[in-house]
């Protein structure tokens, strides 16, 4: 195989000769175009540009982009071109590219933003999607009216699957992370309060914290993980396959049918993992406690007992609650505002879960707040 | 095909994406029993017109009437009253993918009829044994072939006894020999049902197989060019483009308005 030269000659009259020898092929190390287009460039203008291709081996597309690209100096240089040296192939391609002109407007080109429009255009779309989601809470709402007069088209079947999905399959995860939150705090409390000959108080600092808040807010996070984003990417998909039109045209809402189910499933189902998650958390407390500590089993199941009252218990369950809302209502409302494409799915899914997470973040701080002062 | 007024009618219609306008001034009668073709070229909006005409987006000017009446001037509870008369086809199919073929025909009649669970099932299995799927009852959609999901999805689209079919390009995606069986399918439905049938398509052989009647969109005026029997458009029409299309971009300039 011998390597691709070009060499431009202009001792002829009036035409640039441009020689193509060697094997012009991809990847190989081609000569750039540049002798010629700098001619081309330069005045006096050559009438003509004329190509011998005697020597010229194996060619590929190396060798036609080459030549697209002579000939669109030459063309922006008013400079004829006579192709007649080139291979037939090659000509015949040439001709094929410069066949249907470049449609205007089509190129997409860079738009450079300035930080104000792109902070801009961010925020805007911020409110977009604030307004968006109320939108979607609305329609959720009305869908919930219609089950409750008995009017929803939906399949009982469905909302036990998704029972079953949001709930019991969620069981594993769920204990491994609230056991091992609980031991952590435990782990804390046990290094800190020691040091006051306050080590028993332990029992009240893991079974609270687990109670009021952990629990929730990590089954919470879990769940918009593992639940959230599994609504938005099936719901997303079904409406990439038309799914979604296809109940829209039998007449069944999709509300009704789709999402109410999910939601119906995370707001039963949250409180419940959160309550279990409470105890597995208390029970990993209590493991570090009893190994770390010099106390009986009775002894910190007694501190525990005192330590939580019905109010913080009902409050954690409140706002669980709140959360399997939420996780639902991002995973969903993202589901159905899905795009057509299987990108737009991995996006909606994406977004289904930044978005759950911030929800409960900031629905947790309100809800501390509000817990605050009303003393519970 | 008992009375003389058309079935279904578009008046005036304009179809557009917030600003971007898709088509504008459509005027078209489709009589019933017919087989009737929406065609035009790439993006010209032929399934934007499917989805104003089953209900799924509505059109900015104008309106379809289903036997003199408007749709979408109509209330929601009429609308849908008048959609459980419509069977459509997805291009795509569309099942429902966590339902087996029996369950996504079932559907429908669940919903609004009072027959019992085993009688469902029997009508599906007609359903499905109509369009050549006797026995697949228990699959699900991704267990079978795009020709089958597409004929599945023909049985679901005729769960309720439809008046009128609607397909979104049928033969795409099939092999030639599906693609016929699906157009064989169709007219057999039609002379044996008497349903309506709107297909979007631009697959020619199907055109000129199963047409009576068609509208053609053009993506370059926005507006339909002729309106009439495929086969006479393609001989006769006075519209260059018309006829360019037909005959596969090889009409002469010259109409041949014999």
């Amino acid at each position: 195989m011998s390597s691709a030269t070009l060499a431009a000659d202009d001792s002829a009259a009036g035409t640039l000769r441009v020689a193509l020898a060697g094997d012009w092929l991809l990847g190989h190390g081609l000569p750039g175009a540049d002798p010629v287009l700098d001619r081309l460039r330069q005045a006096p203008k050559p009438a003509s540009v004329a190509f011998d291709t005697g020597a010229l081996g194996d060619w590929d597309t190396g060798l036609v982009t080459t030549l697209i690209h002579i000939h669109k100096s030459a063309e922006a240089n008013s400079v004829q071109v006579d192709a007649s040296g080139l291979p037939e192939g090659a000509r015949k391609l040439i001709d094929l590219a410069f066949a249907v002109k470049e449609r205007e407007g089509a190129r997409r080109s860079e738009e450079c933003k300035s930080l104000l429009q792109q902070v801009g255009e961010g925020t805007l779309e911020v409110l977009e999607g604030g307004r968006e989601l109320l939108a979607f809470t609305g329609e959720l709402v009305l869908s919930v009216g219609r089950y409750l007069r008995g009017k929803a088209t939906y399949l009982r079947s469905d909302v036990f699957l998704h029972i079953q999905e949001a709930g019991a399959d969620a069981f594993p995860i769920v204990s491994l992370i609230s056991f091992l939150i609980g031991a952590i705090f435990a782990f804390v409390g046990v290094m800190q309060l020691n040091l006051f000959g306050a080590g028993i108080f332990t029992a009240n600092l893991v079974a609270l914290a687990m109670v009021r808040e952990m629990s929730a807010i990590m089954t919470g996070i879990i769940m918009a993980g593992r639940t959230g984003a599994a609504y938005a990417a099936q719901i997303g998909t079904m409406k990439v396959n038309e799914e979604v039109d296809a109940l829209s045209t039998l007449g069944i809402n999709p509300m009704d049918f789709l999402v109410t189910p999910r939601v119906i499933a995370l707001i039963l189902m949250l409180p419940l993992l959160a309550l279990y998650a409470s105890l597995m958390g208390i029970l990993g407390g209590m493991i570090v406690g009893l190994v770390m500590l010099d106390v009986s089993l009775v002894q910190y199941v007694q501190q525990t007992i005192s330590a939580v009252g019905l109010n913080s218990l009902f409050g954690g369950l409140f706002k669980a609650l709140i959360y399997g809302i939420l996780v639902a209502l991002a995973g969903c409302q993202q589901g159905m505002a899905c795009g057509s494409s299987a990108m737009a799915v991995g996006q909606c899914t994406t977004q289904a879960v930044v978005r759950g997470i911030v929800l409960i973040v900031v629905s947790a701080s309100v809800l501390t707040i509000i817990y605050i002062n009303l003393g519970i | 095909m008992a009375d003389a007024d058309p079935h279904i009618v578009a008046k005036d219609l304009t179809m557009a994406y917030g600003d971007f306008l898709i088509q504008q001034n459509l005027n078209f009668e489709i009589q019933r029993g017919e087989v009737f073709i929406i065609m035009g070229g790439s993006g010209c909006g032929k399934s934007t017109l499917l989805k104003i005409m089953i209900g799924l987006k509505s059109p900015k000017v104008g309106d379809i009437y289903y036997d003199g009446k408007a749709y979408w001037a109509s209330p929601e509870p009429e609308q849908t009253q008048m959609k459980r008369k419509f069977g459509t086809l997805f291009q795509s199919g569309a099942l429902w993918s966590s339902m087996t073929l029996a369950e996504n025909i079932g559907l429908a009649l669940k919903q609004y009829t009072d027959l019992s669970d085993a009688e469902i099932l029997e009508v599906a299995s007609y359903k499905l044994s109509l369009v050549g799927l006797a026995g697949f009852e228990d699959f699900y959609p991704s267990e079978i072939s795009g020709g089958m999901a597409k004929r599945a999805g023909l049985a679901r689209g005729m769960a309720m006894d439809p008046d009128i079919l609607f397909f979104d390009e049928p033969s795409a995606g099939l092999d030639p020999i599906s693609a016929k069986l699906l157009d064989d399918l169709i007219l057999e439905l039609r002379d044996s049902l008497g349903t309506t049938v709107v297909v979007v398509t631009h697959e020619l052989e199907s055109i000129f197989a199963i047409g009576d009647n068609c509208v053609f969109l053009d993506p370059v005026t926005k507006t339909q060019l002729a309106t009439g029997n495929p086969k006479a458009l393609r001989d006769h029409s006075p519209n260059y483009e018309v006829r360019n299309f037909l005959l596969r971009g090889t009409a002469p300039k010259e109409a041949n308005v014999a």
